[in-house]
């Protein structure tokens, strides 16, 4: 079921701003509001938009269930080998904030445009959030299409 | 050394997760080693609730302050006498429920391996398994308020998901559908008494929301909500409708898993009304409470199993049934705490009330692994369409008639142990209540002679092998322990039980674990 040129073409232009404006998210998440579940789901949603303009079997061959459950499982292992990471003092120790290495800025005081290199894990931890919410719910919308195919073999 | 095992309590919540996590990776690589994999995380966190057993009894309780700069600092100095972080919080009674949480899984871990080989997403089942595990874990060991709910979730979603593991021709995602909707509510309307708390309190640790306590009038309806919440996600009459639905349609390891899963609510129940509420609150009116929960849910539980014809779902009822027992004596417990009947009878009704938690997860753990056996090897849940299995299936049926004779009270099995501690203290507080448990052991066990009788006994039907080997080492672990603690009761009430009542009965001490000084 492909959509006219029209969409196809929009939705072609959309995709990878859909995507940055997704990874912005995830990677301001611990300056303005959002994060990695919220960022992963703008994500996902670009996926989405790409599901419902292009025929299954093309998007079947550039989204793939088993590479998104990939970046589920890489997502969630991240995340909790940060959280070990900090066992030095006690599980899920903010190990990075204030050392002076990646994310380890100190935060200015006051009213400040936001220094993105602090927060030490809490980056750390978004990206792992986004890594994962945007494979699981990548997942979904691929099962969902596989059901969609289906319906079409059975009405044509 | 020294420094590593204070880390004990994070541990076992954050090794299944890690496990859990990397199970589908390994999957892809291999099988056998994915196997190997469980297990070793299941045997780890085995040990490690082990140890924190020996830890508990050692040192006293445990705190874990997750995040913090050292895992001792409940309170912060910088934090104007709040502990901000989430903070674990193990007593003896935790530790109690943790071991007995992860010694299940470990028998239905290894059980697993060939009753679920070859069912497609294998990978997905142990991580969900492990998942499930860890939100077990967390339940019993949190010191924190809301950090429960996100167990409870965690623990409802994982299960939800496992009871549709066989999808049934729709009838286990059924049954799934209504413990994920029924899991919900509960753990909203928890949430909603949490609100109600952080509101009046501004805090959300227990103990600190414990030493603040100002029994308000919402305060009780904090109580009412919480302990409905509780009772309903613990599988307790008139609560019960979900229970037979999920054990009965859920797979065998997973079965014997939800009994835990279903304690760790009732864990919860207690440390509410005993931590949170304490002897502020009219505990002679809640005891009552959870003392008529605990008489409706035997008596109840008992009679709709007499008329089951499904293996699983009749052991589903005998589950809501024995849940009455714990809720009874603990509930006697509650209703003497701090009168001079308490050191007299209250405390050995506790004790039998904890130590039929253990018991019960142990016999009713073996009841559902051997009934998957039945079910793996003849394919029907039928109690009609069975018969004569003793003739080739020797050790499932030895491991059965075990499990129960253990459910029935006779001794020398742990049912007999826990159920003799709970007649002779509930005698003392009120006659009839004793009476009626009897009554209720007399009918379950005539409920299991029809089981036996039905399945097992008479002339050979099928022509069956007896279970592949990883099947009966998943029996065997809770068997033996069931012959341990019903030929050592003493053993079990010195090191497991007795040290878990006290714990649970002196809320001063919960809360200058967490406050300090007191």
């Amino acid at each position: 079921m492909k959509m006219s040129k029209i969409v196809r073409t929009q939705s072609g232009f959309l995709y990878p701003f859909i995507l940055i404006f997704g990874l912005y998210i995830v990677i301001h998440g611990h300056l303005t509001p959002g994060g990695g579940f919220q960022g992963g789901a703008v994500i996902a949603t670009g996926f989405a938009l790409v599901v419902v303009a292009y025929e299954y079997k093309d998007v079947r061959k550039w989204i793939t269930a088993n590479r998104l459950s990939l970046a589920e499982v890489t997502g969630l292992l991240a995340f909790i080998i940060t959280a070990y990471l900090g066992l030095g003092s006690t599980f899920f120790r903010n190990w990075l904030a204030n050392s002076g290495s990646i994310f380890g800025s100190r935060v200015p005081p006051g009213i400040n445009p936001g220094n993105l290199n602090t927060g030490g894990v809490l980056p750390v931890m978004n990206l792992a959030v986004g890594l994962e919410v945007l494979g699981g719910l990548g997942v979904i919308i691929v099962y969902m299409l596989n059901y969609l195919k289906r319906g079409e073999e059975s009405a044509g | 050394m020294t420094e590593f095992i204070h880390h004990i309590p994070a541990l076992i919540i954050v090794i299944p997760l890690l496990w859990g996590f990397a199970t589908p990776l390994i999957g892809r690589l291999s099988k056998k080693g994915m196997y190997a994999w469980v297990v070793t995380a299941l045997a780890i966190t085995e040990a490690l609730t082990i140890a924190q057993i020996y830890l508990v009894l050692t040192q006293g309780t445990q705190v874990y302050v997750m995040g913090g700069a050292t895992y001792n600092t409940t309170i912060p100095p910088d934090s104007g006498g709040i502990p901000v972080r989430i903070i674990l919080t193990v007593d003896a009674f935790s530790a109690f429920m943790a071991f007995t949480a992860a010694t299940v899984t470990l028998a239905g871990g290894i059980y697993s391996i060939t009753s679920e080989e070859g069912t497609s997403g294998e990978s997905m089942y142990y991580t969900l398994l492990l998942l499930m595990l860890s939100g077990m874990l967390g339940m019993v060991m949190t010191g924190d308020l809301f950090n429960f709910f996100v167990f409870l979730e965690i623990n409802s979603l994982a299960s939800a998901g496992l009871i549709a593991y066989r999808v049934g021709k729709g009838i286990s995602v059924e049954a799934a559908f209504k413990y994920a909707i029924i899991s919900s509510v509960g753990a909203l309307i928890y949430l909603f008494g949490v609100g109600i708390l952080y509101g009046e309190y501004d805090a959300l640790n227990l103990a600190m929301v414990a030493s603040r306590m100002q029994f308000t009038g919402l305060d009780k309806v904090v109580m009412a909500l919480f302990t409905v919440a509780l009772a309903m996600k613990a599988g307790s009459v008139p609560l019960h409708y979900w229970v037979p639905d999920a054990y009965g349609k859920a797979p065998g390891a997973i079965s014997a898993i939800l009994v835990t899963a279903s304690q760790a609510s009732l864990y919860a129940l207690f440390r509410v009304c005993f931590s949170l509420f304490g002897l502020g609150s009219n505990t002679l009116t809640t005891g009552w409470f959870l003392i008529s929960l605990g008489l409706l849910s035997m008596f109840v539980g008992v009679t709709m199993a007499l008329i089951q014809t499904d293996i699983k779902r009749l052991m589903a009822y005998h589950a809501i049934s024995q849940t009455g027992y714990m809720l009874l004596g603990v509930g006697v417990g509650l209703a003497t705490l701090g009168t001079a009947a308490f050191s007299q009878y209250g405390l050995q009704a506790m004790e039998g009330g904890i130590f039929h938690i253990i018991n019960h997860a142990m016999y009713k753990g073996l009841l559902f692994l051997t009934a998957g056996a039945v079910i793996y090897r003849l394919g029907t849940s039928d109690l009609n369409k069975m018969g004569g299995l003793a003739h080739n299936m020797k050790y499932t049926t030895v491991f059965f008639m075990i499990g129960a004779l253990s459910i029935a009270g006779i001794p020398p099995f742990n049912g007999f142990a826990s159920k003799l501690m709970i007649y002779e203290s509930t005698y003392l507080f009120n006659p009839i209540l004793s009476i009626i448990a009897i009554v209720v052991s007399v009918l379950t066990l005539a409920s299991f002679v029809k089981v036996f009788h039905s399945a097992f006994m008479g002339p050979k039907l099928y022509d069956v092998k007896e279970v592949p080997k990883a099947m009966l080492v998943g029996m065997a672990i809770l068997t033996s322990l069931i012959i341990l603690f019903g030929l050592f009761p003493n053993i079990a009430i010195q090191y497991l039980v007795g040290p878990a009542a006290k714990a649970l009965a002196n809320q001063a001490a919960y809360i200058s674990s967490v406050m300090g000084g007191a």
